[in-house]
């Protein structure tokens, strides 16, 4: 800001009491906001120690000598749901582009095309994700196929990438049908043919609007991950349940569950960053 | 010989017709101004000529080719139409060089250094110079129309559309762009404009054509028109765009 020498502005009486009462109201906002997060974290508290089952809840899911033995086995296994996520999320957005590009193409010849890219997201988006990792985990194997891997964590992976493309591939229409006519208009009336008009215009304009959505799809990839654990591939998940079937323990099901959360909240966050930019750009004086 | 020639051209939208066998010749270096209420026709006429509609009946020839042909390439028909839009329809994702580098790059295959050099050339021509490497949405209206005009003129078409480019302009915004179109009608561009703006129809064109209902009811000089409409539909639509 410039100096009132500068800019010949001095802050008039009526101006400084005007801020004088904001921040006698941020004041007590804070005020208000801390008591009363104070009064309902420490009702919680109370109601849930209070409760009859709580000494035996306290034992079988906060104990701590289970947590730290579990921990490493459950650190080690959640390596596993990282990879996979890695794994499957490029994957999935380059199905996802390829089904919604398919759908949007009118030429003749594409026909069998575009009805298997509508079929596609048809069946895969309406089948339970859990019940299409049994599908392809424990059928590709006994179809017994020269060449094709046995691999639970192969096909795990497959799975989600079958499931996750269906999503992914309806944000992205969603966000090409998003992009208003008159753009493609004045590209075509440029001369672009109609790839071009997609590539140069249609697309770039739609993949920017997209990109909260699929951080959001991001994060429910990352938990669905723990999904591939009923092929008997050993994650994070596999690793608590192991743990607490021989000490009948729960407390490394929190571990994991810890764990999933520490991944999310981050893409959580960053999602909320992205979204904010994007509305202050929009703002007046933005950028 | 015209330049463009639009034969008894129909159009309609689910079975509401918007034009009823329009026939209209431009010479070379001719500037015709449509006039006439909204939903006469106008911008739909301009929209068949540069083949954003396809024609229920009639035909488009541009230096003797039919435009309008089942076989024409369409493509190859757009590069020789420019169009601007009421609403500039600039692309936000890009900066205003490359708005107007795009075409010359992506369809005319030009050298990226040289189309470079000739849009900056252009901006400069047109008093954008120091836009060229801002976003859309930083400019005013008027800036954003000039960069739109820019951009069709970049791609040296042989007919430049003109629809209603000063409709979604603050009025102080409207003489610049108005400026542009008549230095433009100077170095000999044959142009369409559908327009409200009637003094400047008046001031600029060659020819002047009042749309009512999809039927072109009447052309002449702009003095002819204007003064001494024949039509009285054409009187009273002049009476009460004047009566503002």
């Amino acid at each position: 800001m410039k100096s009132s020498s500068e800019t010949g502005w001095v802050k008039s009486e009526r101006q400084l009491a005007r801020e004088a009462r904001r921040r006698r109201r941020a004041v007590t906002s804070g005020v208000v906001a801390g008591v009363s997060t104070a009064v309902v974290l420490g009702l919680l508290a109370v109601g849930l120690t209070a409760s009859p089952g709580w000494p035996r809840v306290r034992e079988t899911f906060f104990s701590w000598p289970h947590f730290t033995e579990a921990f490493p086995d459950v650190l080690a296994g959640f390596w596993t749901n990282v990879k996979i996520f890695l794994i499957a999320e490029p994957v999935i957005l380059a199905v996802g582009l390829a089904v919604a590009l398919v759908r949007g193409v009118k030429t003749p010849a594409f026909f069998p095309l575009r009805a298997l890219a509508v079929l596609y997201t048809d069946v895969f988006r309406g089948i339970p994700t859990i019940l299409l990792v049994f599908l392809v985990g424990f059928g590709v194997p006994a179809l017994n196929l020269q060449g094709v891997p046995d691999d639970p964590m192969v096909l795990g992976v497959f799975a989600l990438i079958l499931s996750y493309g269906a999503y992914v591939a309806e944000v992205f229409r969603s966000g090409i049908d998003s992009i208003h006519p008159s753009q493609r208009a004045a590209a075509r009336s440029l001369g672009l043919s109609q790839m071009q008009s997609l590539r140069h215009v249609v697309l770039p304009q739609a993949v920017r609007r997209v990109v909260p959505p699929l951080l959001n799809d991001f994060a429910s990839l990352q938990k669905d991950t723990a999904l591939v654990s009923v092929l008997g591939v050993v994650e994070a998940l596999r690793q608590a349940q192991i743990h607490s079937s021989k000490t009948f323990n729960y407390t490394p099901y929190l571990a994991a569950a810890l764990l999933f959360v520490l991944l999310t909240v981050p893409m959580a966050r960053f999602t909320d960053w992205l979204a904010a930019r994007a509305e202050s750009r929009r703002a007046p004086g933005g950028r | 010989m015209p330049l463009l020639q639009i034969e008894g051209l129909w159009k309609s939208y689910r079975g509401r017709p918007v034009l009823r066998g329009v026939d209209l010749e431009v010479d070379p270096h001719e500037v015709v101004c449509l006039i006439g209420g909204s939903g006469s026709g106008k911008s739909t006429l301009l929209r068949c000529v540069n083949l954003l509609e396809t024609v229920d009946d009639g035909a488009v020839f541009l230096d003797g080719l039919e435009l309008t042909a089942v076989d024409a390439d369409e493509d190859a028909v757009r590069r020789k139409v420019g169009m601007v839009f009421q609403q500039f329809n600039l692309f936000p994702h890009m900066t205003v060089l490359q708005n107007v580098v795009l075409a010359p790059v992506k369809v005319h295959g030009k050298d990226r250094r040289q189309a470079r050099a000739e849009a900056l050339e252009l901006l400069g021509r047109f008093g954008l110079a120091d836009k060229a490497g801002e976003y859309p949405d930083r400019l005013s209206g008027g800036q954003q129309q000039r960069v739109a005009i820019v951009r069709a003129l970049a791609v040296r078409p042989q007919v430049l559309l003109l629809d209603e480019v000063t409709s979604a302009l603050d009025p102080e915004l409207v003489g610049e762009v108005l400026d542009i179109v008549r230095e433009l009608k100077e170095q000999g561009m044959t142009m369409i404009l559908a327009t409200h703006e009637m003094s400047f129809a008046r001031d600029i064109a060659d020819t002047v054509c009042f749309l009512d209902g999809g039927v072109l009811l009447e052309r002449g000089s702009p003095e002819q028109v204007f003064t001494d409409p024949r039509e009285p539909r054409t009187r009273e639509f002049l009476a009460r765009t004047q009566r503002r």
